[in-house]
């Protein structure tokens, strides 16, 4: 469904255009439907990137981008109006994606202005109601409300909404638990999980390797651009090939096992 | 008994009213202890941690009192607390690496800061390189910009700098939660030798994540809505914790190699709840899978079992 | 809960805490907005002008530039203002002058803000090649000397109207605001709501005007006021040296017949005390209620 292939991103800084930084270097990976994948990563290793660009947001610079074959990087006006009925994104801080000086429901009605202009109100009213139940929100709870009304995990799966309103195949999940409390966190992971049972991808970009685990299929760890390890999820958790992989599940903290060196 | 804090409340004003950000919090650290304080967002943690240093002019301390040594804290009076700070009581705070002025050298900045408090640089240059060398830092470092230097490494210099005179009590603010999982080990690691060193006698590590702070605490205490609602070691928080708030909270970690398909992990429904207008009794009633009638009564924070305090009526039963 | 959290240190990776919406916080400014002495004070004054302005030619029975009254006469009570060499009566004038004086630091004003805001927004959204152009544009109209152009522009297209002054007044007090703006629209582009209105299929117009727009309204309001009150200087600057419009009463002209009448040497101080001060309460109490709104807009500048 997705594949990047040899994608490189590179950027230029400096004064007039000097330097070259390359955020991705050379990174391939598939999404097949009903697959999550992880895209693991530390700050600065080009996971947001990647995600950017496979949601259009941003061009590679090198290597290709297609989903079903078709090539994102090009698309323009109807074709990616027509692509983003079928990907879609949510991100990491649910109250800088809601503008704060609108309520918390106009993200749906743009969705209508931007995709279902000939929908009556009142059958539009109903869908988001739908989309609203198949993310376990109350309509009533959140509809006609300001964003500092609710909470982030709520904001988040009001995301998740809008995006399944547009019946969307993929979905590129960017950090979007990271600033929740820990209690909301696993509602939200618990909800891609059964979407994922109806067929939707998901890109799961985070940094955490705890959540990394929790529900994908397969695992990408990136390191600075670049691809260090990626297979199935389980055998990577069980069975780190790479150095790099091997010294980060070493550094997460565990609940019920310290750290190798004995603290006292 | 290093630290002794006695039914503290800390009020913020706002327009609309006071927000009870911390609701007659009592406990005690003891000489060498590394305490962490966990709680979500909202519960009061960072307040505490602000509070035993300074509080700004929106916060105002409604009760209770604060000693350290068996000396009284002044904490509500800002001058007087001048004298203890940095000194006595040192805090790190929350985006502290991100606050180092961007246009001074670390070394200018050590300078000033060390005037500030009428301390020799010249002096204490030696020191200071020993534990710059400590953290793995260079000492070409107090000739850098802010912007030279990696999060991991501004995280480090503010940990040498806040324990520059070896204080009584170092309060460490979400020092580890911009940082990669591996820098987050080392800043971690670090505090734990500062202490083992004595360059720091006790320290309360605020953060929101558990696992981490289970990693290199003796004890922590949970808290929920600006009260406490348990402390013990951490080993026996983790393993047997008796607030339903601490067991939910533990539920909903998913660790590296839980799975979704093997086993579903649960959250904890609603939400804290205002702390304008607290509801009577204990806080969380509203989302407790335990709840009963006594429960419009605050519980108690007592202790139920050998350094195990909790604040529930079902604890211990 | 959530005001505490907004105590602390906001930002990344904080755990996500709220902003206060539109509706709560224009009734929270109009709070702070009222009890603002300097918005107050200085609103105060410039509706007092406005008044006058629109109100007193309704009232008066005779036009500015008439001859009623005995030459050169100081204040009294048939005229308020005295007359100037000419038998003119200066407050007629005046309260004339004050109309143009809005008029121009509206349409003045407003030409500005419009140039200045579309330059910025689109400067700012697009970056890139499109945005050094603009820069380059930009940085031509703010070093092209604006006194030698108009006095060239009146010579050989005389400027006989307030609209017209106003419209070349406009024409060169933008390249502040563009700068402004676009510092601002760069900062909000990058916000993720932003890429959301992108990912709706919103184009980028719509995205400048819908979602980065609304966001920046209070700095936009500012922006207009200290344009409105630019113009105003301008205007009565250019007048003073007779490079005004030839055919209408402004305060500005007024002090350029009271000083070729030598109204000063002849101690008719009637005549350029008035619009002088008028025209430096009104740009200052524009300014001052900058100033104030300012502490209105920023939580941070309140004194609480």
């Amino acid at each position: 469904m997705l594949a990047l292939e040899g994608v490189w991103k590179n950027y230029r800084l400096g004064a007039f255009g000097t330097r070259e930084l390359t955020a991705v270097r050379d990174v391939s990976l598939r999404v097949g439907p009903g697959e999550v994948v992880s895209l693991i990563g530390q700050s600065g290793s080009g996971k947001t990137t990647i995600g950017r660009m496979v949601l259009g947001l941003a061009a590679p610079t090198r290597g290709r981008i297609t989903f079903d074959g078709v090539p994102v990087a090009g698309l323009r006006g109807r074709a990616l109006r027509r692509y983003h009925r079928q990907v879609q994104g949510v991100f990491q801080d649910p109250f800088s994606t809601f503008n704060p000086v609108f309520k918390a429901d106009r993200v749906f009605a743009l969705v209508r202005d931007g995709f279902f202009r000939s929908v009556p109100a009142a059958r539009w009213r109903q869908r988001v109601e739908a989309a609203l139940e198949g993310v376990r929100l109350e309509p009533a709870d959140v509809l006609d409300k300001y964003p500092h009304q609710l909470s982030g995990g709520q904001l988040q799966r009001m995301l998740i909404a809008r995006a399944l309103l547009l019946d969307i195949r993929l979905l590129v999940a960017d950090e979007i638990i990271s600033m929740l409390d820990a209690s909301t966190r696993i509602d939200v992971l618990n909800l891609l999980g059964e979407l994922k049972a109806t067929g939707l991808g998901v890109l799961f970009v985070t940094h955490d390797l705890a959540l990394g685990t929790y529900i994908s299929d397969q695992t990408v760890i990136l390191r600075a651009g670049e691809v260090v390890e990626a297979g199935p999820t389980e055998a990577i958790f069980t069975n780190p090939q790479h150095e790099y992989t091997r010294d980060l599940l070493a550094a997460v903290p565990h609940l019920h096992r310290r750290w190798d060196e004995p603290v006292k | 008994m290093a630290l002794h804090v006695d039914d503290l409340r800390v009020h913020y004003r706002t327009l609309r009213g006071d927000v009870r950000a911390l609701d007659g919090v009592s406990f005690a650290v003891a000489d060498g202890e590394i305490m962490g304080v966990v709680g979500e967002s909202g519960c009061g943690k960072s307040t505490l941690g602000k509070s035993l240093v300074r509080l700004d002019n929106r916060m105002k301390q409604v009760g209770g009192s604060v000693t350290l040594d068996g000396e009284p804290l002044p904490i509500g009076d800002d001058r007087a607390m001048n004298r203890f700070r940095f000194k006595s009581v040192s805090v790190i705070p929350q985006y502290a690496m991100s606050a180092l002025n961007p246009t001074r050298k670390i070394g200018r900045l050590v300078a000033d800061l060390l005037a500030a408090h009428g301390i020799s640089y010249s002096a204490t240059r030696p020191e200071l390189l020993r534990r710059l060398a400590l953290v793995d830092l260079p000492e070409t470092v107090l000739d850098n910009y802010p912007i030279e230097l990696s999060g991991g490494m501004k995280q480090r210099v503010v940990l040498v700098l806040s324990t520059l005179c070896d204080p009584a009590l170092l309060v460490a603010d979400e020092v580890t939660s911009a940082l990669d999982v591996s820098t987050q080990q080392a800043v971690a690691r670090t505090l734990v030798e500062f202490r083992d060193r004595g360059y720091v006698r006790s320290m309360l590590v605020v953060t929101h994540d558990i696992s981490l702070v289970y990693q290199i605490a003796d004890t922590i205490m949970v808290m929920y809505a600006g009260r406490l609602a348990e402390k013990a070691p951490s080993d026996v928080v983790v393993t047997e914790p008796l607030h339903p708030y601490t067991q939910l909270l533990i539920g909903a970690l998913p660790e590296v190699g839980a799975r979704f398909s093997d086993r579903k992990l649960t959250g904890i429904p609603g939400r804290p709840p205002g702390l304008r207008n607290p509801p009577p009794g204990c806080r969380f009633r509203a989302r407790c899978p335990l709840a009963f009638d006594k429960c419009a009564e605050q519980p108690p924070f007592v202790e139920v079992a050998k350094d195990h305090r909790v604040a529930c009526w079902k604890a211990g039963s | 809960m959530t005001d505490t959290e907004r105590m602390e240190a906001p930002g990344v990776p904080a755990l996500a805490e709220p902003v206060a919406p539109l509706v709560g916080r224009r009734r929270e400014t109009l709070h702070f907005a009222a009890r603002n002495k300097k918005v107050v004070g200085g609103l105060v004054v410039i509706l007092a002008f406005l008044a006058l302005g629109v109100l007193a030619p309704l009232f008066t029975t005779h036009g500015p530039n008439e001859y009623v009254g005995p030459p050169a006469a100081p204040p009294s009570a048939d005229y308020w203002f005295g007359t100037t060499t000419f038998g003119q009566d200066v407050f007629v004038q005046f309260a004339n002058g004050i109309r143009s004086t809005f008029l121009v630091g509206v349409l003045g004003g407003g030409l500005a803000a419009l140039i200045g805001m579309t330059v910025g927004f689109v400067a700012g959204y697009r970056g890139g090649l499109v945005d050094e152009l603009l820069n380059m544009v930009t940085n031509i109209v703010l070093v092209l000397p604006a006194l030698a152009v108009l006095i060239i522009l009146h010579a050989y297209v005389g400027i006989t109207s307030v609209p017209m002054q106003a419209m070349f007044i406009g024409l060169f007090s933008w390249p502040w605001v563009a700068r402004a703006v676009r510092a601002q629209t760069f900062s909000i582009r990058s916000r993720e709501f932003v890429d959301l209105a992108r990912l709706s299929g919103m184009r980028p117009l719509a995205i400048i005007r819908r979602e980065i727009a609304p966001n920046m309204s209070s700095y936009l309001f500012m922006t207009f006021i200290l344009l409105f009150g630019g113009s105003v200087l301008m205007a009565a600057t250019l007048d003073f040296i007779g490079l005004g419009p030839t055919e209408a009463v402004s305060l500005g002209l007024m002090m350029n017949s009271a000083v070729h009448w030598s109204a000063l040497h002849l101690g008719l101080w009637w005549w350029f005390v008035p619009p002088g001060a008028a025209i430096t309460a009104i740009v200052g109490a524009l300014y001052v209620m900058n100033v104030g709104l300012d502490e209105v807009f920023n939580p941070k500048l309140r004194e609480m």
